[in-house]
């Protein structure tokens, strides 16, 4: 559903994006995992035939994003990273606008939308600049679809966006999957990875890794620990001391640490590790084994 | 990670935060209502809450940058309402938007920074100097800002508004969009600040980060529904993490 073929884009002299080549089926959520400046926003720009590549080929729904620009453009939906609805317009009006520009209405396509719009309804006679974040996301949403579109692309929808309404948010893309649409969402937060049928990780420009979000954690190769006590910041400067240790970092409670040895057993190690520990005067230390998540594996890809 | 055995009464003096019914309302909508709590010296205190749950406005009184409608709050020792410019020179706040100036240079903005905080030029010279060290900046150091990477804008914006040793930091949302391992050097610059006997009050949406922090609350409708350390949360809610204690109370799933 869409192809990119060696695609680079360049501003002066920054690389923001850099020969990346990749495709995505029909009905995949496929996810652009990447912290800011990774190029995510400048990729979509070109897949949505807002800006021309430097170099390199994409097609979006079999339509080429340079050439077939005006039926790409009526083929896909864009929810830009940044509110960009008219402010001053209701809910309503904003919706009707998009529909209009687009040769349709929002009764022709109002299935497509009603789980959604249904929740913003009662307050479609409001200005759309006063909505709550989580309401001015769904509104955008409604309008990205309105021309029901074949790809959706979404760029960031999470950003600065809690973790209750992201969640939400999510379940809306699952719904819509569920219908055949097929979408490309970009994120800085890489437990969205898991939410995702696959992913790129992008760096720099660069895709680092595309699979599955469980292909990329099996790809995790080192004994991974998760080890807390009672002082996490000393606990991690003492164990960035130990021998044989490849990478330590805090992760939620407790620290990750990544050990080069993949030949000693999990419990010696973990001997090892308490012992010395405790030779450090750490007090109410415990170790366990830690399965690796996307966030590991985009910490080792960049470590690399 | 620190003062968590303190008794009663030292921890009542070593308070930097004391707000009692703090409240603020914009006509008819009340967007803190009435909060009581405290944030104890050398803490790391996340402020958490969905969006549109009141943080902004709250952090707003307790920085003498907007006005309470009722209620107390006093920082680093003077009441926000009586002495604003008082709790401004003793108090440090970094916001997601990025507030350095880009087109001056690494060196320019510490300079500009420090003279606003009235720090001597001498003072100002040996302090980029060790700033410089510590971040690994000293090759960067006559760029312009604006050329740098996000994280390391981030940090050095955290490290400006130290300057001029404040007795509190706000950092509002200060890894957002930030990638994983910067994001993780960032919170080393906070533990460490904090070590130093610093206190950081924390803004966040990454709930992994929640569990840094040896305190947090919870802001759910202007008022805060929860506040312990992170590990007492998630054991009365039944939890295996902060993201279900988030989601639990701001939701009440």
């Amino acid at each position: 559903m869409i192809n990119i073929d060696h695609l680079s884009k360049s501003f002066a002299a920054v690389q923001a994006v850099k020969d990346i080549t990749l495709s995505v089926e029909q009905g995949e959520i496929f996810g652009i995992i990447g912290p800011d400046g990774a190029g995510k926003t400048t990729l979509f720009r070109m897949l949505t035939s807002l800006m021309l590549p430097d170099s390199g080929s994409a097609s979006v729904a079999g339509l080429d994003v340079v050439k077939d620009y005006k039926r790409l453009r009526q083929a896909i939906g864009y929810m830009p990273g940044r509110f960009s609805l008219y402010q001053d317009l209701t809910v309503e009006e904003n919706l009707g606008f998009f529909a209009a520009v687009f040769g349709t209405s929002i009764r022709e396509n109002y299935d497509l939308i009603a789980p959604i719009y249904s929740q913003i309804e009662p307050f479609k006679a409001r200005r759309a600049g006063a909505l709550s974040g989580g309401m001015k996301q769904k509104l955008a949403l409604c309008c990205a679809l309105i021309h029901k579109p074949e790809v959706l692309f979404l760029d960031e929808p999470g950003t600065g966006v809690d973790p209750v309404s992201r969640k939400e948010f999510w379940d809306m893309l699952g719904n819509l999957r569920k219908q055949g649409l097929t979408m490309l969402v970009s994120t800085p937060y890489m437990d969205e990875a898991a939410l995702c049928s696959r992913v790129a990780l992008m760096q720099k420009g660069e895709i680092m890794a595309i699979d599955t979000p469980d292909g990329i954690t099996k790809a995790f190769q080192m004994p991974l620990y998760a080890v807390r006590s009672d002082n996490m910041y000393q606990l991690i400067k003492d164990l960035r001391t130990l021998d044989g240790m490849a990478d330590c970092y805090a992760f939620g409670e407790f620290a990750h640490l990544k050990m080069l040895d993949t030949a000693t057993p999990a419990d010696i190690a973990t001997t090892r590790i308490t012992d010395f520990l405790q030779a450090k005067n750490h007090r109410n230390v415990e170790i366990k084994t830690a399965a690796p998540t996307v966030e590991d594996c985009f910490i080792e890809l960049m470590r690399n | 990670m620190t003062n968590d055995d303190n008794d009663d009464n030292t921890i009542t003096m070593n308070n930097i935060i004391t707000t009692d019914h703090l409240t603020k309302t914009f006509g008819k909508f009340t967007a803190v209502n009435a909060i009581s709590f405290e944030v104890r010296k050398g803490e790391i205190f996340g402020f958490l809450g969905a969006n549109g749950a009141g943080k902004t406005t709250a952090l707003k009184m307790l920085t003498g940058l907007l006005m309470p409608t009722s209620g107390l709050a006093a920082v680093a020792g003077f009441d926000v309402r009586k002495n604003p410019d008082q709790v401004k020179r003793r108090i440090g706040y970094m916001s997601q938007k990025f507030s350095l100036y880009e087109d001056l240079t690494v060196r320019e903005n510490i300079r500009l920074f420090g003279g606003i905080y009235g720090l001597k030029l001498a003072e100002i010279k040996s302090k980029t100097t060790d700033l410089l060290q510590k971040l690994q900046l000293e090759p960067e150091a006559d760029k312009l800002v604006g050329s740098l990477p996000l994280g390391w804008k981030q940090k050095l914006a955290f490290s400006v508004a130290l300057l001029h040793e404040p007795q509190i930091v706000f950092l509002d949302e200060p890894t957002s969009g930030v990638d994983p391992l910067t994001r993780r050097q960032f919170w080393e610059l906070i533990y460490e600040a904090a070590a130093e006997g610093v206190t950081l009050m924390v803004t966040t949406h990454y709930m992994d980060e929640a569990e840094y922090c040896d305190r947090v609350s919870i802001m759910v409708d202007g008022k805060i529904e929860a506040l312990d350390t992170p590990r007492a949360m998630k054991a009365s809610f039944q939890a295996t993490d902060m993201d279900e204690v988030f989601r639990k109370l701001a939701r009440g799933e």
